[in-house]
């Protein structure tokens, strides 16, 4: 029983914050960076860079780790093979390896630098205005990486016959 | 749009970024499918 429940509870807790990473970032991609722009433009941006922005983050982040977690459980004995990229699991290894620069990306780039943008770490206008460019980019650049993430962790381990299994 | 001298990045444009991401999904099937599997 608790054999089969441990897979069952790590897939919904995987997709419910998987849902919630993925869709912030999109979020963050498509609304709030075009709205931000605007919003700069007729002097309203505190609004959401005040109270949107930094609670989107905190969802943001931390459904990344919760993500990452559940995968790496779903997988269980599968890890190793899966990020060995062993014969018969590139399609889902890809996949664990895509979601896991993401999540680096995330913590290490995309978090820093929005503390430098929002005020929550000391930053000078230049280091600010770098920080900006450099969030930009590894967000970007994570919405670039979601695009095959899906891909492979929707086909990974089941439809077999994508991967010429 | 012309640009002279400038080495345009995908990531400036929401698009652009779409675009890359679908060629990357490309690249990799087809690398999972010939190579890895």
């Amino acid at each position: 029983m608790l054999m089969e429940l441990v897979p069952a509870l790590a897939r919904w807790l995987h997709f419910l914050a998987g849902i919630m990473w993925v869709g912030l970032l999109y979020y963050f991609n498509f609304v709030q960076i075009p709205a931000l722009k605007a919003a700069t433009a007729d002097g309203t941006a505190a609004g959401i860079t005040r109270h949107i922005a930094p609670r989107a983050l905190l969802y943001f982040r931390w459904s990344a780790i919760v993500t990452w977690l559940a995968g790496a459980a779903l997988l269980g004995a599968q890890f190793v093979p899966a990020f060995t990229l062993a014969k018969g699991y590139a399609g889902i290894g890809i996949g664990a390896w895509l979601g896991t620069i993401m999540l680096f990306n995330v913590w290490a780039i995309i978090w820093p630098n929005q503390q430098k943008i929002l005020g929550m770490k000391p930053a000078s206008d230049d280091e600010k205005n770098k920080a900006r460019r450099v969030a930009l980019l590894a967000s970007r650049f994570n919405l670039m990486l979601s695009l095959p993430l899906l891909y492979f962790m929707a086909g990974g381990l089941t439809h077999r016959a994508a991967f010429g299994l | 749009m012309v640009c002279k001298g400038a080495t345009m990045n995908p990531f400036d444009s929401l698009w652009g970024t779409i675009v890359a991401g679908v060629i990357l999904t490309a690249v990799l099937a087809v690398a999972v499918r010939s190579f890895l599997n």
